[in-house]
């Protein structure tokens, strides 16, 4: 199956990419013969039965076919206009990104309010829960992990290990010493980054796949030692009734001395979630502006090197040893802290909520969202996350396809499925091009993020 | 004693099936220098390629002898899964050659999330249980404290590896398929020079790991009776592991790691803690990796600049 069409000349060749994309189709159909054909169920004795559903084999086949043909049609068509200079497209979309940037603040500051205002508080309720703070906690772990991952360029998989110590770290603090929020707050922070120099020390001289297994082995260690160490962490069943946020020590309750009573308002339950929405927010942005400036400092520019060609940071006299443990350590702790936030507003934590496929979900966001842009990180976020959470919503697809039809179960499948598209079609993000936050007098005529490896 | 010679058993069958996985990782690795993330994932679409076959054929074929129905599930499942290797191979990681270096492991993560939540979604979330094959086995010692056994199954195991290791060998070693895989190892852009179709040659090693993993998913469905979609992300671990241990580009070492591996296994359930086994697998991962990075066998990295 040789890409027949790639140098044709102008003018549709019908003939070979109807070929190619029977190809594909054909292929597809093996592809999905037995696993898509027959479904095994298990019927009421518990035995398993093979139900036929042939199908999907040809609906598949179909879509595939349909889909290569558009590709390679696409793929034929004459590229003479492509060539155009890249300064004022990457001009154009710094723009456009600054823009994004400062509307979505904006936005994100009325949103609680707007909400509040068209749907009532118990409407916003679920808007402000399921959309606002959900989304914020996965744009600050992106940003987070957007430290380690796309300014130093280190691959981790087991982010969300120090998730995990965080979220532990404020549980098991109030729960057995009675520490308010506001003083674990920062002591998750500080243990999630001495976990990440303790983990990094031996493992940040590795070369770059090797290091993201060992990150990975890392993340599932702590998950297993959580089930498993039930005097500590009490297993599977987690630790629940963790204390509630208070509004620097004002309770969200219906009662004397509380949030409500102490600024004449009426007592509602949107208060504590309005509260959690702007904390989140703070926090999202805290970690945004320290990574902001840390990018200025001498450490953030040796990240950027250090991504863009270790061998060359190192001959410069750069201790790679070191940068890469600052940003490890850096972006363990903003985990830490969104950690702590996580225990805070569920009240309740289980080793279930850091499972591999987490930080699977961490890495989608900061991939991407283009690794190494703020902005992108943020967007993917919005798309990913809140388009997880409307997935659940889409009654209408069960009209069509059946009762059984589950449009959440296929989260996954399209994050998964997304990471490999992106890294085909656009391997530096969609909104932003990864470019040297420092150039020496002028840029190159080559920018950075049209290289493979760095050499402008 | 009787406990120490029945986990020895139990550890070498074991030990084979991660050491047929472990082929597939080392392969990969060595040929294209990426850590092929799916792999553990694929052993488990072979193990469900399988189980379904075989249940096609009892039940809608209504064919009488479950052994010639393994046997021929054991068949399509290599087939198919070497179809799906290849077609991933094509769609995910060919395309990123030349990429930046992170690209391809970061394709070969999403390839292995799509893959597991593909079974999920188009086979259902519960455990899938075939009826038992091949029960039944010898009683190595007897009159003891304790019976050892050696079951049928655990000798299907370790003959079928031993068997297509010898294949295996030969095809690598004497073969020109091998040779050509063999030259692209060393220096792809010379074996290129030399005439030899490198994309195909590196087509055809996913797929020769694909086949293997394949019969490992299916004697593991067989062991075990049972499988899951998520069955494949740790024993993937513990596979690549294994290669890392036995030195990732050698094929002997990544038997020897396999068998390391489950052995490591089957005594750390035994005599320290079943809770932590998966805790000493990650944490050999680790310390090999950190310590000896080019394990038992391989040889040891040169930097390139």
């Amino acid at each position: 199956m040789a890409n027949i069409s790639k140098d044709s000349a102008p003018g549709i060749q019908w003939g070979p990419a109807i070929q190619e994309a029977g190809f594909a189709a054909l292929v597809t159909a093996g592809l999905s013969f037995p696993i898509l054909a027959l479904k095994t169920d298990s019927d009421v004795s518990n035995k398993l039965v093979l139900s036929q559903r042939w199908s999907l084999v040809i609906w598949a086949a179909a879509i595939v076919f349909i889909g290569r043909l558009i590709l390679v049609l696409l793929k034929a068509r004459p590229k003479a206009e492509k060539a155009v200079s890249t300064a004022p497209q990457s001009n154009s979309s710094k723009f456009i990104a600054k823009w994004i940037g400062t509307a979505g603040i904006i936005i994100l500051f009325v949103f609680p309010f707007v909400t509040v205002y068209f749907l009532g508080a118990s409407g916003a309720l679920k808007w402000i829960n399921n959309y606002g703070v959900q989304i914020l906690i996965y744009v600050m772990l992106g940003w987070g992990l957007n430290i380690v991952v796309g300014l130093a360029g280190l691959l981790d998989l087991g982010y969300v290990a120090f998730y995990a110590v965080g979220a532990y770290s404020y549980a098991l603090l109030s729960t057995t010493y009675g520490l308010s929020f506001w003083l674990c707050l920062p002591l998750s922070g500080i243990l999630a980054a001495t976990w990440g120099i303790i983990l990094g020390f031996p493992v940040l001289r590795l070369r770059g796949d090797y290091l993201a297994i060992v990150t990975l082995a890392f993340g599932e260690i702590i998950r297993v030692v959580l089930i498993n160490w039930t005097d500590f962490s009490n297993g599977y069943a987690g630790i629940s009734s963790i204390p509630k946020i208070t509004f620097f020590g004002l309770p969200f309750t219906d009662s004397e001395s509380s949030f409500s009573s102490m600024f004449g308002l009426d007592y509602s339950p949107i208060h504590r979630t309005m509260f959690l929405f702007y904390l989140i927010l703070c926090l999202a942005l805290l970690t945004n502006f320290v990574t902001m400036r840390l990018r200025r400092l001498p450490v953030g520019r040796a990240w950027e090197a250090l991504r863009e060609d270790e061998i060359a940071c190192r001959s410069l006299g750069i201790n790679t040893t070191n940068t890469k443990l600052t940003a490890f350590a850096l972006g363990a702790m903003f985990g830490g802290f969104a950690g702590s936030f996580f225990a805070v507003r569920q009240g309740f934590v289980s080793p279930e909520s850091f499972t591999f496929i987490e930080s699977a979900t961490i890495l989608a966001i900061v991939v991407l969202g283009g690794m190494g842009s703020q902005v992108g990180v943020a967007v993917a976020a919005v798309v990913l996350v809140g388009g997880t959470e409307i997935l659940r919503e889409l009654e209408w697809t069960k009209q069509i396809f059946g009762q059984d039809f589950d449009p959440s179960q296929y989260r996954s499948l399209i994050f998964g499925g997304a990471m490999v598209i992106m890294m085909i079609w656009k391997p530096r993000g969609i909104v932003s091009s990864r470019e040297p936050s420092l150039f020496l007098k002028e840029k190159k005529s080559v920018s950075g993020s049209l290289v493979g490896e760095g050499h402008g | 004693m009787e406990i120490f010679l029945q986990q020895l058993i139990n550890g070498l069958t074991l030990g084979s099936i991660y050491g047929l996985i472990a082929i597939g990782y080392t392969m990969v690795f060595g040929i294209i220098g990426m850590v092929n993330f799916a792999h553990g994932d694929l052993f488990m679409l072979s193990s469900f390629i399988g189980l379904i076959v075989f249940m096609a054929l009892t039940q809608l074929l209504g064919l009488s002898s479950p052994a010639i129905a393994f046997l021929l599930a054991l068949f399509a499942s290599m087939l198919l899964t070497s179809l799906w290797n290849w077609s991933i191979e094509r769609v995910a990681y060919r395309p990123l050659r030349g990429s930046f270096r992170l690209a391809p492991l970061i394709s070969a993560i999403g390839m292995s999330i799509f893959l597991s939540n593909f079974v999920q979604v188009v086979q259902g979330p519960r455990n899938k249980a075939i009826p038992g094959l091949f029960d039944g086995g010898f009683k190595v010692t007897q009159g003891g404290t304790y019976d050892v056994t050696l079951s049928y199954k655990q000798i299907l195991i370790v003959a079928v590896t031993v068997l297509l290791l010898a294949g295996f060998w030969y095809l690598v070693q004497k073969t020109p398929l091998g040779r050509a895989q063999r030259a692209c190892e060393q220096d792809r852009k010379m074996a290129s020079l030399l005439g030899i179709d490198v994309d195909k040659t590196i087509s055809l090693t996913f797929v020769i790991g694909a086949a293997l993993a394949a019969v490992a998913g299916v004697l593991y469905l067989m062991y075990y009776g049972v499988v899951s979609f998520a069955d494949g992300f740790v024993p993937g671990v513990k596979a690549f592991t294994a290669a890392v241990l036995g030195g990732v580009g050698s094929l002997p070492g990544a038997v020897i790691g396999g068998l390391l591996i489950g052995l490591i296994e089957v005594f750390w359930s035994a005599y320290f803690s079943t809770d932590y086994k998966d805790v000493a697998a990650f944490s050999i991962l680790a310390i090999t990796l950190i310590f000896m990075p080019s394990g038992l066998l391989g040889r040891p990295e040169v930097e390139k600049v």
